[in-house]
């Protein structure tokens, strides 16, 4: 410890190290925490289109518009390593062409120190809700369901789904 | 007594000047007095107990400088000269055998970093189980620098939300992304669109001409975590070429001429 190159060569390892058990101290203590929480889902309004998919292989496919509320209380799910969470409201079902279709139709970023309750109104979809050809006309089983993806400070990368749903079923009619 | 004992005996007593006698006599305090002292030698304790004689620490071996310093004809350089060659004469002090050791070992290094990658990738089932995000697509939740843990397990179906990391047909950056839409046929097979968190459009400017889905084949691997900031060194490697030489040089040179 006698030169100043030796010096800045133990504090440089030393601070490394200390950063690095921190960083690790983070993620097991959160590793294991249950993220998930109780999330209320309405559906108000459904429409159907049958268009040109503009957004993709242009052929006729079934265009869905919903209008919908959230209500959700994510404040428990905040603690020191979550940095931000991405809510997604994801529509699930099934059609003759395809056994499984998962389309997002909403989704948000909410930041750490942004109001964690969440009490939406009559909100529109931000993405068409185009299927792969004409499933959507007579389906009776969509099911909407609100998730989010945990972004921590360091560490697992979690997809929670929020417990409660809400289900609804299109008349055939466009 | 032969003639050939006698003569050996001369040529001993010629090397030192003495008799064999003479020199037990003369080295007996220096070996500890043992017991093959002759009676009436002299100054051996009445008690018979030793002196302590403290060993002689055993030096590591060093082979004798056998070359000179070369010094330098211009005399104001004469000084830089000697620094860098008091190191070179560091290199030339070790013989063969640590040279060979010093590169067996390097060796060694190299080939337990390529093992663990290997091993990481057959476990994670990815073909690059640790990524860097190199651009600013996913921000907030990504920035430039952040390193990702990537798993490919087939028995984990692509699902709406992932973060998957994919390669498009013709390019070679992988990109990071979140997965918007999926459709999934009976067989199994999984056609989905991806969208960047920061983006306002879905990835289809980005594909290729004519593709609107892409496929399992082009996913690299899914994010399953992440650690801030320590790919930065990595991106300015990347982009500051000479940087990374010039890192890699020194590592290689450092590594060599170490003694440990």
């Amino acid at each position: 410890m006698n030169t100043v190159l030796s010096r800045a060569n133990s504090l440089f390892a030393f601070s490394l190290s200390v950063m690095a058990a921190l960083t690790f101290g983070c993620f097991i203590t959160t590793a294991f925490k249950d993220r998930s929480v109780p999330v209320r889902l309405h559906v108000s309004r459904i429409m159907l289109k049958n268009v040109e998919d503009f957004t993709g292989p242009r052929e006729r496919s079934d265009l869905g518009f919903i209008t919908f509320d959230i209500t959700a209380d994510l404040e428990n799910i905040f603690d020191w390593n979550v940095k931000q969470l991405f809510l997604y409201l994801s529509a699930e079902y099934s059609t003759k062409n395809n056994a499984l279709n998962q389309v997002v139709l909403w989704d948000k970023i909410v930041l750490r120190g942004d109001n964690p309750k969440l009490l939406l109104k009559d909100m529109k979809t931000k993405y068409f809700f185009f299927d792969d050809g004409n499933g959507l006309k007579g389906n009776r089983n969509v099911t909407l369901t609100l998730s989010w993806n945990v972004v921590p400070n360091a560490g697992i990368l979690p997809l929670v789904t929020g417990s409660g749903l809400g289900r609804d079923s299109w008349e055939s009619d466009y | 007594m032969t003639s050939f004992k006698a003569s050996l005996r001369k040529m001993m007593e010629g090397r030192s000047g003495r008799t064999k006698a003479q020199y037990l006599a003369a080295t007996r305090r220096a070996r500890g007095g043992s017991a093959g002292s002759r009676p009436g030698s002299g100054s051996a304790d009445a008690s018979g107990s030793r002196p302590v004689r403290a060993r002689p620490v055993r030096q590591p071996f060093r082979p004798p400088v056998t070359s000179r310093p070369l010094r330098c004809p211009f005399p104001p350089l004469d000084g830089l000269a000697m620094l860098s060659l008091d190191f070179l004469d560091d290199v030339r002090r070790m013989n063969k055998r640590q040279l060979y050791y010093q590169v067996l070992n390097f060796g060694m290094i190299v080939s337990s970093a390529l093992m663990i990658w290997k091993g990481l990738m057959v476990i994670t089932g990815s073909e690059s189980p640790i990524v860097v995000v190199l651009s600013g697509s996913m921000e907030p939740a990504f920035h430039r620098g952040d390193l990702l843990f990537l798993t490919n397990r087939v028995e984990d179906p692509i699902r709406v939300g992932e973060i998957v990391v994919f390669r498009i047909e013709g390019r070679e950056i992988p990109i990071v992304h979140r997965v918007l839409k999926i459709h999934e046929k009976q067989n199994g097979h999984i056609k989905f669109l991806t969208k960047g968190d920061n983006n306002a459009v879905d990835d289809r400017g980005l594909y290729k001409q004519g593709q609107h889905w892409l496929e399992k084949k082009d996913v690299v691997g899914r994010a399953r975590g992440f650690v801030p900031y320590i790919g930065i060194v990595t991106i300015l490697m990347n982009d500051y070429p000479k940087f990374k030489y010039a890192v890699l040089f020194l590592l290689g040179l450092f590594v060599l001429v170490h003694r440990e």
